[in-house]
């Protein structure tokens, strides 16, 4: 079944129209009072956003990419124990290493640790839902999880998210930033998801769907998913006072 | 060398305090005791298309330090760091909808070879409902700079004043007060960016 209600879609985007979903988009209620609808103004990218954060936070431990454990209790989070794994890459698909990448995600019970979630999902002592990690050299994440449940939210009668893993990414400049949300290839909650289909195409919407990977799941412990990212925006040179000579 | 297209946006959604928000990811205070340069505080409301608070949103800023230097590799001109200033802020809002930062005011950047950018910080808006971030920027109302400013000047005049930061003195600090407004007539204005081939 798909969505079948008529859907209001903004035309202001940020970005490439073919990747990136529009602000307003009604089926997603959230989005009417809060999508600006003035265009965008169009400004040249700067040294202020082709530097960044980069990994600024706090120094990054192995124990944070561990999600079945990093709640520190002792016990081992209950579900499905799943590796997810792959490159962060440019647009050149040239690994970018140093990504520092933010995992947040509900339980095997489709239940957020957060305040605001109320919903009479059952919570998980032994798992907090979130994580952290840094590419390598490669450009390679990898987490060990639970796979997230499903759960329901009041945007529409009987609706409910697909399993998924939110990820923000502070990249190599301000410009290359994302937050963005991966989904599971086997879902069928995905057809229904106005969050997930406000991506503009089926090739945008397939690049957040990670596949399984049998050559990443690990015998008598976790199946493998696989998904890459690429980062918007092309790599920067190097800004130089001695490079400044008039043309 | 084939391009790949990038992976797209989702919003951050209503339960990202808990991983983005933690004690040692959040960063109201950007300056620490010692860092050189203006103290200012930045204070501001981000409101909805009905005028009411934004409770469950995320800010982020980057910004150079006062010698106008961006700490990061891309940034290699000849300027002082300040190794206590990485010039990353991020911080929620709360049930008013209001966010915070304590740092320093940024120095001059340059924009290209001729001429510089005013003073000013670069500003990231994450929250339920928006399926993209928002990118804008916060200038000084009081930095004579600003009116030459190469950036603004791209905006249209009559919607520039929502980009400006105001001052104030509040028990003897300066406070730089900066809505963002995400719809309706006094929107703020927010960027989409392009390249500009001749800054290479």
């Amino acid at each position: 079944m798909e969505v079948t209600m008529a859907i209001t879609i903004g035309d202001i985007v940020r970005g490439d129209r073919a990747v990136f979903p529009p602000y307003l988009y009604d089926a997603y209620r959230s989005t009417i009072r809060r999508a600006p609808r003035r265009p965008l103004i169009e400004v040249p990218l700067t040294l202020s956003e082709l530097t960044g954060p980069g990994p600024a936070i706090s120094a990054v431990t192995p124990e944070d990419a561990d999600l079945t454990r990093n709640a520190g209790t002792g016990g081992e989070a209950i579900g499905q124990r799943i590796i997810v794994t792959g490159r962060v890459l440019d647009q050149h698909g040239a690994p970018v290493p140093n990504v520092l990448i933010e995992i947040w995600q509900a339980n095997a019970a489709g239940r957020y640790i957060h305040k605001r979630d109320q919903w009479p999902g059952p919570l998980d002592p032994n798992f907090l839902g979130i994580g952290r990690c840094l590419t390598d050299a490669q450009g390679v994440y990898r987490f060990l999880t639970i796979r997230p449940g499903a759960y329901p939210w009041k945007n529409h009668p009987n609706a409910w998210r697909p399993s998924h893993i939110h990820f923000s990414l502070l990249g190599p400049s301000w410009h290359t930033r994302l937050v963005t949300q991966m989904y599971f290839a086997d879902d069928p909650l995905l057809p229904l998801d106005p969050i997930f289909n406000a991506l503009p195409t089926e090739d945008a919407r397939r690049r957040l769907v990670a596949s399984y990977a049998h050559d990443v799941s690990e015998p008598e412990w976790a199946l493998g998913w696989r998904w890459d990212i690429v980062l918007d925006g092309a790599a920067a040179t190097p800004f130089e006072d001695q490079q400044e000579t008039q043309p | 060398m084939t391009s790949r297209l990038p992976t797209g946006s989702q919003t951050v959604g209503p339960f990202f305090h808990d991983c983005l928000l933690r004690e040692d990811a959040r960063r109201n205070i950007l300056a620490p005791p010692g860092v050189a340069g203006q103290r200012i505080r930045i204070e501001g409301c981000i409101l909805d298309g009905d005028g009411a608070p934004v409770p469950d949103a995320m800010v982020e800023i980057w910004q150079a330090n006062s010698y106008g230097r961006y700490n990061h590799p891309v940034d290699s001109r000849d300027l002082p760091l300040d190794p206590q200033f990485s010039g990353f802020g991020r911080s929620a809002t709360d049930e008013e909808g209001a966010f915070w930062f304590e740092t320093i005011k940024p120095g001059p950047v340059p924009f290209d070879k001729q001429r510089n950018q005013a003073p000013h910080i670069c500003v990231a808006v994450f929250g339920r409902g928006l399926l993209n971030h928002l990118y804008t920027r916060i200038y000084f109302a009081d930095d004579p700079a600003t009116a030459d400013d190469p950036v603004l000047a791209l905006v249209p005049a009559e919607r520039r004043a929502t980009l400006l930061a105001r001052p104030t003195e509040v028990d003897g600090s300066l406070v730089y007060r900066f809505d963002i407004i995400l719809q309706g007539s006094a929107e703020t204005v927010f960027f989409d960016y392009q390249e500009l081939e001749q800054l290479r």
